[in-house]
C-alpha cells in the first residue's frame, strides 16, 4: 500500500524502518517536520529537540558512539552552527550509523540565505546522498545508515524545500529491529581527538574517501537513463524531475550520491552523448568537478545560480529562449502584496508598535518577530543569524559609544535566546555594555510551527519537564536590571523600554505572553468592535498592522473582522476616541 | 507527455487551502493515479498568500505546475485567483469563491485592492469562470465551514473525479458528525458547474 508522504515524513518513516534509535534536531524550515513525524514512532525511536543544532549534533555523536543508529536533522544554516563538531566527527568516525539530514532552502522561502550545503560534504569529507522524491528520501535513509556503518563515516542526506515539502507516493515496510546495542567501548585513539590522534585519523579519512569514491562509481543510485544521445544531462535531487519533464527524450545521468564524485561514470556517459549538460540547483558543485577533469560541459553559463529551478527555467535556459513577455491580461487590475503577517493577537505586535513610536534602532533576530520589519510596524534594523541581535547591538555600542545604546534595543525570541543568545548576553555584561535586550517570550518556538523548547515546560516526547527561568538566567549572567512586562499593555511597554534604554547598564526586559496558536493553551478570547459613531477614521488603529483591523466597504470608518479578532486590545489602546470597544 | 493534469489551489493562509488539497490528493490516489503535491509551509502566520500545486497522471515528474499549464485554478479568494491566473492554460477553468480578503498592505501603499475584480475576471475568462459565493451555499447546507467542500464539488465535476473517491476522501478528513452536511455541500458544489 502506497501513501502520499512529504520528503520529511518519508525520512522519519525511513529511520523508523531502518531500526533507528535516537533522533535529534533543532526546528528550522524546511526540515522541521522530520522530527515532528519521527515522534509518531516514539515507542521505538527516542526523539528530542535540542536547544540548538550544535547540541543536537553532539547528542547524535554520543548516541552513535554508544552504538545506536542516529539521525540528526536541521536546516541548511543550522549546519553552520553544528559545523564545529561535524568537522571533527568525520575524523573520529562513528559506531552506530550516523545520518545528518539537512534541508536547504533554494529560493529562500523561509531563510536568510540560500547556501548550498553540498559543499559541507566535500568540506567535512563525508558522503552525500540526494533524494529526488519521497520514496528515495525514505530509501536513502536506510542506505545512508548502511554506508555510514560500513565505511565508519557520518553521511549527509541533503534535502531541499521541494523535496522536504512535496508529497509523493511511498511504499511502506516494517521496522527492522536492531536490538543488539553493544554499548560504549573505550577507544581513545578513535574518540579523543587530541592532535596526536587527529593526525592518525586524517590519513584514515583520506583513504576512506577514496573507497567511497569507488562506491559512488558502482552504487545503484547513480545511474544513466539512456535515450536519444543528442543531449546528455547530469543532474541530482529535485532538478532531476525538472530535467525529465523538460527534456523527456534526453539521456540523463542521475546521481543519488554526488560526493565523492563518480567521475568515471561521468566520463563514460559523456562519451555516449553529443552534448553534455549539468543541471543543478544553486552552485556549480558538480560542474566544477567535471570541468576540473577537462570534460566539456555546459552548466551555469545557462542555468541560473540564484533561486529555485523549475521545469520552465530548465527548458528555457537550455534552449536559450528569451523570456517571451506574455500579455498580462490583468494589466489594469491592482495587485496589492499579501505577505505573511503577525497573527491577530500576536504578542509581538505591541512590542514593535512601541519600538516604532520610540524610534529605536532595533537589532533583530530570527523568528516570527522578524516580520516586525514590515510596514506599518517598520521596527527592525538588522537581522543576520540566530542569536545575532545581541552581538550586533554590542558592536554598534562599541563603535558608536554608549550614547548609541540610549536609543537602541536588541530583540530576540525565547527559543532564539536559548539557541544562541545567552553567550551574547554574557558578552554584554562581561564587556561592560549598556545594552537593552528584549526577550520576546511567547512560550514556544513559533515560526517553525510551534515546537517546544527548554523554556516551555514540555519536551518533544510530550512529557512535562523543567523550564528555563529567564529572570534567574539573566541574573546569573550578571544582569541586575531584569523585568517582565505584558506586551498587551502598551503604556507599560513604553515606560519600561524608555526607562531601560536610558540606563547606563545592561537591562533585560522579558515580554511574556503565549503565542495565540499554542495548541494546549486555553485562551480567553474576547472580541472588539468599532463604534462607528465615535470613529473619526484617523487610521491609527490600522498602524498596529493587525489582519483583523481593516476599513469598512466605503473606507469611511475602521472595521474589525470579528471572526479574526482575539481581543488583545492593542488597537483599542491606540484609538484616540475610545471608539474600539469590547463586544459584550 | 503522458497526459498529466494540474490543479493549482490558492487562497489566504488559514482558509484551509492545504486541507482541501489533501482531500483532493486522497481522492486522486484512490482513483489510481500517481500524485505529487507541492507547497511551502513553515510560516505559521496567517494572512499570507498560500498555494498548493497538485499534479496527477500515470507518472508525474515535476511537482511544480508550469505557468500556462494548469487545468484548473481553485481559489478561495478572488484577488489570489487573479494573482495566480498566469498558471492557467488557454482552455483551463477557474473555480473561485467570491470572497475578498483585504490585506493590511493596502493601507500603507499606493496599491489598493481592486475595485471590481469580478468584472475583470468575467471579461477575460467568460464561460471558463465559475465564480460563486461558497459561504452562502455552505450556510444553506448547514454550516459556513462546508464552503471548501462546495469548491471541491465543483472541481471534481470539472476534472471528472468519481463521486465514490471524493466522498470517501471527504469522509476521512472531516469530523464525523459533519459528514452528512459536508456531503450535501459537495453535491451542491457539483451542481454549480457543467463538465
Amino acid at each position: 500500500m502506497k501513501k502520499l508522504l512529504s520528503g520529511n515524513e518519508a525520512v522519519a518513516r525511513g529511520f523508523f524502518e531502518a531500526g533507528g534509535h535516537v533522533a535529534t534536531a533543532y526546528p528550522g524550515t524546511p526540515s522541521t517536520e522530520i522530527l515532528e513525524n519521527m515522534v509518531k514512532y516514539k515507542e521505538d525511536v527516542y526523539c528530542q529537540w535540542s536547544p540548538n543544532e550544535k547540541v543536537a549534533l553532539e547528542v547524535g555523536i554520543g548516541s552513535s558512539f554508544g552504538g545506536g543508529r542516529t539521525l540528526v536533522a536541521m536546516k541548511h544554516v543550522g549546519v553552520n552552527v553544528a559545523a564545529d563538531p561535524l568537522m571533527t566527527v568525520t575524523y573520529s568516525g562513528i559506531k552506530g550509523g550516523f545520518l545528518l539530514a539537512c534541508a536547504d532552502d533554494p529560493g529562500m522561502h523561509s531563510s536568510q540565505n540560500e547556501q548550498d550545503n553540498r559543499f559541507y560534504a566535500k568540506f567535512a569529507k563525508m558522503p552525500l546522498l540526494e533524494p529526488s522524491d519521497s520514496q528515495e528520501a525514505k530509501d536513502f535513509v536506510k542506505k545512508g545508515l548502511e554506508i555510514s556503518e560500513e565505511y565508519d563515516t557520518p553521511v549527509l542526506l541533503r534535502l531541499t524545500t521541494r523535496i522536504s515539502h512535496t508529497k509523493t507516493l511511498v511504499e511502506f515496510k516494517d521496522r527492522e529491529e536492531n536490538n543488539d546495542l553493544i554499548g560504549f567501548e573505550k577507544n581513545p585513539s578513535k574518540y579523543v581527538m587530541v592532535p596526536a590522534n587527529g593526525r592518525k585519523r586524517h590519513p584514515i579519512v583520506e583513504k576512506r574517501t577514496k573507497k567511497l569514491k569507488d562506491l559512488a562509481e558502482s552504487i545503484d543510485i547513480n545511474f544513466a537513463e539512456m535515450n536519444e544521445t543528442e543531449m546528455g544531462i547530469i543532474t541530482s535531487g529535485i532538478a532531476y524531475q525538472y530535467v525529465k519533464e523538460a527534456f523527456p527524450k534526453a539521456s540523463v545521468l542521475k546521481l543519488g550520491m554526488a560526493f565523492p564524485f563518480p567521475i568515471n561514470k561521468v566520463k563514460e556517459f559523456s562519451k555516449k552523448v553529443e552534448k553534455l549538460y549539468v543541471v543543478e540547483e544553486l552552485e556549480p558543485f558538480m560542474e566544477e568537478i567535471i570541468k576540473s577533469e577537462g570534460i566539456e560541459v555546459i552548466g551555469k553559463d545557462l542555468i541560473p545560480r540564484c533561486g529555485e529551478l523549475n521545469t520552465s527555467i530548465v527548458k528555457k535556459s537550455i534552449l536559450k529562449n528569451k523570456n517571451e513577455s506574455e500579455d498580462n491580461q490583468f494589466e489594469d487590475v491592482e495587485m496589492p502584496v499579501r505577505p505573511p503577517v503577525l497573527c491577530p493577537g500576536c504578542p509581538h505586535r505591541g512590542v514593535f508598535y512601541t519600538l516604532n513610536k520610540l524610534n529605536a534602532v532595533v537589532t533583530g533576530d530570527i523568528g516570527c518577530y522578524t516580520l516586525g520589519v514590515q510596514k506599518p510596524l517598520s521596527a527592525m534594523d538588522s537581522t543576520i543569524a540566530m542569536g545575532a541581535a545581541i552581538g550586533v547591538n554590542i558592536g554598534l555600542e562599541k563603535v558608536l559609544g554608549k550614547e548609541f545604546s540610549r536609543k537602541s534595543v536588541a530583540v530576540i525570541g525565547d527559543s532564539t535566546f536559548l539557541h544562541s543568545g545567552t553567550t551574547g548576553l554574557m558578552d554584554a555584561v562581561y564587556n561592560k555594555g549598556t545594552n537593552t535586550i528584549l526577550i520576546l517570550d511567547n512560550r514556544i518556538t513559533a515560526m517553525t510551527g510551534r515546537q517546544d523548547n527548554p523554556a516551555t515546560g514540555y519536551n518533544l516526547m510530550g512529557e512535562e519537564t523543567k523550564q528555563v527561568d529567564f529572570v534567574k538566567l539573566s541574573k546569573a549572567l550578571g544582569v541586575e536590571r531584569v523585568q517582565i512586562v505584558d506586551p498587551y499593555d502598551l503604556e507599560e511597554l513604553k515606560n519600561v523600554i524608555s526607562e531601560e534604554m536610558s540606563r547606563e547598564e545592561v537591562s533585560v526586559i522579558i515580554t511574556k505572553r503565549p503565542c495565540m496558536l499554542i495548541r494546549r493553551m486555553e485562551y480567553d478570547i474576547k472580541k472588539y468592535r468599532v463604534d462607528e459613531d465615535k470613529c473619526i477614521n484617523c487610521g491609527l488603529c490600522l498602524k498596529v498592522g493587525c489582519p483583523a483591523v481593516i476599513k469598512n466597504d466605503d473606507e469611511t470608518k475602521a472595521k474589525i473582522v470579528e471572526s479574526l479578532c482575539t481581543g488583545c486590545s492593542v488597537c483599542a489602546q491606540v484609538c484616540p476616541k475610545d471608539a474600539i470597544e469590547i463586544v459584550e | 507527455m503522458n497526459n498529466i493534469k494540474s490543479i493549482l489551489l490558492t487562497g489566504v493562509g488559514g482558509q484551509g487551502v492545504l486541507t482541501a488539497s489533501e482531500i483532493l490528493s486522497d481522492a486522486l490516489i484512490d482513483e489510481g493515479y500517481d500524485v505529487k503535491k507541492a507547497e511551502v509551509h513553515g510560516m505559521s502566520q496567517r494572512g499570507g498568500s498560500v498555494n498548493s500545486h497538485l499534479r496527477y497522471g500515470e507518472k508525474v515528474y515535476s511537482p511544480l505546475i508550469e505557468e500556462g499549464t494548469a487545468d484548473v485554478i481553485l481559489s478561495f479568494e478572488i484577488l489570489e485567483a487573479i494573482r495566480f491566473s498566469k498558471y492557467l492554460k488557454d482552455d483551463g477553468k477557474l473555480v473561485i469563491n467570491n470572497l475578498k480578503v483585504i490585506p493590511n498592505s493596502v493601507y500603507f501603499s499606493d496599491v489598493k485592492y481592486p475595485k471590481n475584480p469580478e468584472k475583470a475576471l468575467e471579461k477575460v475568462y467568460k464561460n471558463k469562470l465559475n465564480l460563486f459565493d461558497a459561504f452562502k451555499i455552505a450556510k444553506d447546507c448547514g454550516n459556513i465551514r462546508f464552503a471548501n467542500v462546495v469548491m471541491l464539488g465543483a472541481i471534481s465535476q470539472i476534472m471528472n473525479i468519481s463521486d465514490e473517491s471524493m466522498e470517501k476522501a471527504i469522509e476521512n478528513r472531516v469530523p464525523k458528525k459533519t459528514i452528512e452536511g459536508n456531503l450535501k455541500a459537495f453535491k451542491k458544489g457539483k451542481e454549480l458547474v457543467s463538465q
